[in-house]
């Protein structure tokens, strides 16, 4: 036989859908036919798509070793920086699956969904006291619709002011998505420049910040996982122009119940459940994005919104300044469950807990780590730190080969080549739920990493070795792209 | 807590390191004006059995008291189809679940070909060359295939069908209006479909989009508007809420769609009070750089082995930051592999076998109803949902049916003023004849 079977071990090469199947298995059971044909006009008939057709186990098996190939929160530690991989709470899957509240259509007269309704008021009030702000919106439906949620916030916003603003100020350790989002509603980006302790600075802000900039976007901690210490003068300078300030609060699993960012000077914040409120990633979603807002942004808010009278909830469009519709229907309920009964879980002690151990967690790893990698700003982080491969990079080894070594090791690599602002960085969140000895040994996995570096650099550039394949070319999938098979 | 692993000792030892006394400490770079005073004002922490009861208590509020929900005729952009027990089973592996976007695709290979099988399917289930990853629903589906429209045209108008999902078109406003996007809305027929007269006067278009089939229930001509659009140098993008459809139906590819999008949620997504959905996008591949959202392709590895990442992404914001074509990155990866395994499941002859019999019970509902003496107002054929014309004092009915448990669809009136006391109802495989006998006897007793 010219072609193993298995590559290695239980580790087996599945081939595609399509590459399986016979013409008339199954793997569903057909509902029962308990009507006759209805009349159909030929020409509105197709061939139907050309899907193979396998039967259950077949579809069983193909999903399960596919999943053998992927590496998840609870296959082993996953430091993404700024993705905030913590544990996901499997009793929460459970609350999100209950019959009546998956099985819930959102169309229902609003007495049959009272349960629905009734919890997403109960979220939002959380996230307002969380945050420190005065009204919330669940329905954005990941952290860049809530981006995009904010802005439009800013534009409804400065409108009803008579203002039209071209400009908005984004600084160089922001969120790739927030220039994106920001151009949808027409405004330019300015970028600015973090000051040399990685965080921004009054004067930066006061010289680009005009009566044609719409206000500033900032990420609090920012991506390079430092506290923005200036936020609130930040804010005064830009607010004294007439503008507006939107915090990217994708970092917020490391302030909770310690800042207060209301009080911080923000108008518009976004969350992601999927972060901080450990929602599973889902392989890139189903997130949440809820929008926190200041109280003079309410009446822009998306709609619907859910309100109550003698009767119970319901759901209203009855906004006139609301910046309008952006789902289908009322956001990722789905998701919302799930961080609600994470909450619930938490409560407050617990959560301002999380945020503490996510922080400890970080700059212990920073401490025992800066020895071996360059450290750009050496300052107490948040949840988060960033090293280069400065060090390594002497020796012609990357922070790409460190990454692909690390997972022979069993880990996740961190978020790699981000923030821009560090040249080869390496950004490591551990979050509070990866225990002491775990930590130790991504710390130790990373030191053995940083040793092979000068010893035996191959090892580096031919990893990794024990994954389903070896390194993957993607300029040949760039160059020759096939999206379908 | 049994979320969080430390120890007093732990942290005690791991404060030592950090070189702090207290975890307060950890804290300093805080200033003292942003630092929380009080704690937020949340409930005790539950326990597990504790959030089980609530929860369970929660959801029997409302509909959920009812074992299996109401009998409800009730579709509109989400719909009840029967979830094998296998694809929840499946959605169980948390090696998918617990993942992330896969940025690293060495250790991703799961998540990357799953999604590269579910962009060949969603390919071949709407007839165009290429497909992307998924973005969050049906209605920025519909929104980016707009802004993408523009993008290749580099034209600032667009028409849109008044029989797209009322839903889909205030996202779409949404996301249009701050950059200045005139709108030309389209009336319909008698027949219930588009009357798309007015589109060959308007100058400038950039696009014209129509859902089939449509809010009514009604299958558009699509062969026909694609020959219009191509004649005129206008890109033709048709959005679907139901493409089960398409398990029967000529697809839009074959109909001279150049883009094709809509929401996923009938291929084994429940309902979840209407999200997460999945937004599915397909379009001819000469734009498939102009395309939004993530993107799987196959490659090699060095070994010559088969293997998959994600690519193209110098479309993408982290990339090219403001110039990107959308600023999605998390989008509904779950909810796509769902999807997949409910397309592998079906195979090529379940999904038609499936999408004929929601056709026939539709028409057995809609039959039934006619013969009873309700007007069926839109004479266009129908997939799994129509609109019939109960007589004015309806409402009184429909409040009746509620209390046995029934829902008589949807009153179509918020939206089309001029159509009083028309419902829009839905018969997919779920509903059963003999409860279509017993909606249409409790209609008219």
């Amino acid at each position: 036989m010219s072609k193993p079977l298995a590559p290695t071990g239980l580790n087996l090469d599945e081939p595609l859908l399509w590459e399986m199947g016979s013409p008339g298995r199954t793997g569903y059971s057909m509902p029962r036919r308990d009507v006759e044909p209805f009349p159909l006009d030929d020409d509105l008939l197709g061939e139907g798509p050309d899907f193979p057709d396998l039967n259950e186990m077949g579809v069983v098996r193909h999903y399960t070793r596919l999943s053998q190939w992927n590496f998840g929160v609870d296959t082993g530690m996953y430091p993404l920086g700024s993705c905030t991989m913590k544990y996901n709470p499997k009793i929460n899957e459970k609350c999100s699956q209950l019959e009546g509240l998956a099985g819930l259509h959102p169309m229902l007269p609003a007495g049959m969904t009272q349960g629905a309704l009734g919890l997403m008021v109960e979220l939002e009030r959380f996230l307002k006291e969380i945050t420190g702000m005065d009204a919330v919106s669940l329905q954005p439906a990941a952290g860049a619709q809530g981006e995009l949620t904010g802005m439009l916030l800013i534009h409804a916003y400065l409108k009803s002011c008579n203002v039209k603003r071209n400009k908005i100020i984004i600084p160089d350790t922001a969120h790739g998505t927030n220039p994106a989002s920001a151009a949808l509603c027409g405004y330019r980006p300015v970028r600015v420049k973090s000051g040399d302790r990685g965080i921004l600075t009054t004067e930066a802000i006061s010289e680009v910040m005009d009566e044609d900039t719409a206000g500033i976007m900032i990420t609090n901690p920012n991506t390079l996982g430092l506290f923005e210490e200036h936020i609130k003068e930040i804010a005064d300078i830009v607010h004294a122009k007439g503008g507006q300030v939107y915090c990217d609060g994708a970092n917020m699993n490391a302030v909770m119940g310690m800042v207060h960012m209301g009080n911080s000077g923000v108008d518009v914040l976004h969350l992601n459940l999927h972060k901080t409120f450990s929602t599973p990633h889902g392989g890139g979603g189903p997130g949440a994005g809820p929008v926190c807002v200041a109280k003079h942004l309410l009446p822009f808010l998306p709609i619907p919104r859910v309100l109550k009278n003698d009767a119970g909830y319901f759901l209203s469009e009855d906004f006139p300044e609301s910046i309008g519709r952006l789902h289908s229907f009322c956001g990722n309920f789905g998701v919302m469950i799930k961080a609600y009964a994470y909450i619930l879980s938490m409560g407050s002690e617990n959560l301002k807990k999380a945020s503490q151990l996510a922080v400890l967690n970080a700059n212990y790893i920073k401490e025992k780590l800066k020895s071996v990698f360059h450290l750009p700003y050496d300052r107490p982080c948040m949840h988060e730190c960033v090293f280069s491969d400065k060090l390594q990079r002497e020796h012609k080894i990357t922070t790409l080969d460190m990454a692909k070594r690390l997972m022979d090791f069993g880990f996740h690599p961190p978020t790699i080549y981000f923030p821009l602002v560090v040249d080869g960085a390496m950004m490591i969140e551990p979050t509070e739920t990866e225990s002491l000895e775990e930590i130790d040994r991504f710390i130790e996995a990373c030191r053995i990493v940083a040793a092979e570096a000068l010893e035996s650099p191959d090892l580096l550039r031919g990893a990794p070795k024990r994954c389903k394949v070896e390194r993957l070319d993607e300029t040949l999938a760039c160059r020759q792209p096939c999206l379908v098979g | 807590m049994r979320y969080l692993p430390h120890t007093p000792e732990d942290i005690a030892a791991m404060l030592q390191v950090v070189g702090v006394e207290s975890m307060a400490e950890l804290f300093s770079t805080v200033p003292d004006e942003c630092a929380r005073r009080d704690p937020p004002d949340l409930p005790e922490p539950l326990t597990e059995w504790e959030l089980c009861a609530h929860m369970a208590a929660l959801s029997q509020k409302g509909a959920g008291k009812l074992q299996g929900g109401p009998i409800a005729f009730l579709g509109a952009g989400r719909y009840e189809h029967f979830i094998p027990e296998s694809i929840n089973y499946l959605l169980g592996r948390s090696e998918f679940s617990t993942a992330y976007t896969p940025y690293q695709p060495e250790m991703s290979q799961g998540t990357l070909q799953a999604i590269y099988e579910y962009q060949t399917l969603t390919a071949r289930l709407l007839g165009l060359e290429v497909a992307n990853a998924s973005l969050y629903d049906g209605a920025s589906a519909l929104a980016e295939a707009l802004l993408m429209a523009m993008r290749i045209t580099r034209k600032k108008k667009v028409a849109l069908s008044r029989v797209i999902h009322p839903h889909y078109r205030q996202v779409v406003q949404t996301y249009l209006a701050p950059a200045g996007v005139e709108i030309v809305e389209l009336p319909f027929l008698e027949n219930g479909r588009t009357d798309v007269s007015g589109v060959t006067g308007v100058e400038d278009l950039a696009a014209m989009a129509v859902q089939s089939p449509n809010f009514f229930g009604s299958i558009e001509d699509l062969a026909s508007l694609g020959d219009m659009c191509r004649e005129n140098g206008i890109l033709f993008i048709t959005a679907f809420t139901e493409p089960l459809a398409y398990g029967m139906l000529k697809n839009p590819g074959l109909q001279g769609a150049h883009i094709s999008c809509g929401e996923g949620q009938s291929l084994g997504i429940p309902r979840w009070f209407g999200g997460p959905g999945l937004g599915m996008f397909a379009c001819e591949r000469q734009y498939m750089r102009n395309m939004p959202g993530r993107l799987v392709g196959q490659t090699l590895d060095k070994q010559g082995r088969r293997g998959f990442v994600l690519t193209l992404a110098t479309r993408e914001q982290h990339i090219r930051r403001e110039k990107a074509t959308s600023n999605i990155c998390t989008n509904s990866s779950l909810c796509a592999l769902t999807a997949a395994m409910y397309m592998a499941s079906l195979g090529g002859t379940g999904i038609r076998e499936l999408a004929r019999l929601n056709y026939d019970k539709a028409g057995y509902l809609k039959q039934a109803l006619r013969q009873t003496g309700f007007r069926i107002p839109f004479a266009s054929p129908c997939f799994n949902e129509f609109v019939v014309e109960f007589p004015p004092d309806f409402e009184a009915t429909y409040n009746r049916l509620l209390k046995k448990n029934m829902v008589a669809g949807l009153s179509l009136s918020p939206w089309y003023p001029e159509l009083q006391h028309y419902y829009l109802l839905c018969v997919t495989e779920t509903r059963t004849r003999a409860q279509m006998d017993a909606f249409v006897k409790e209609i008219i007793s």
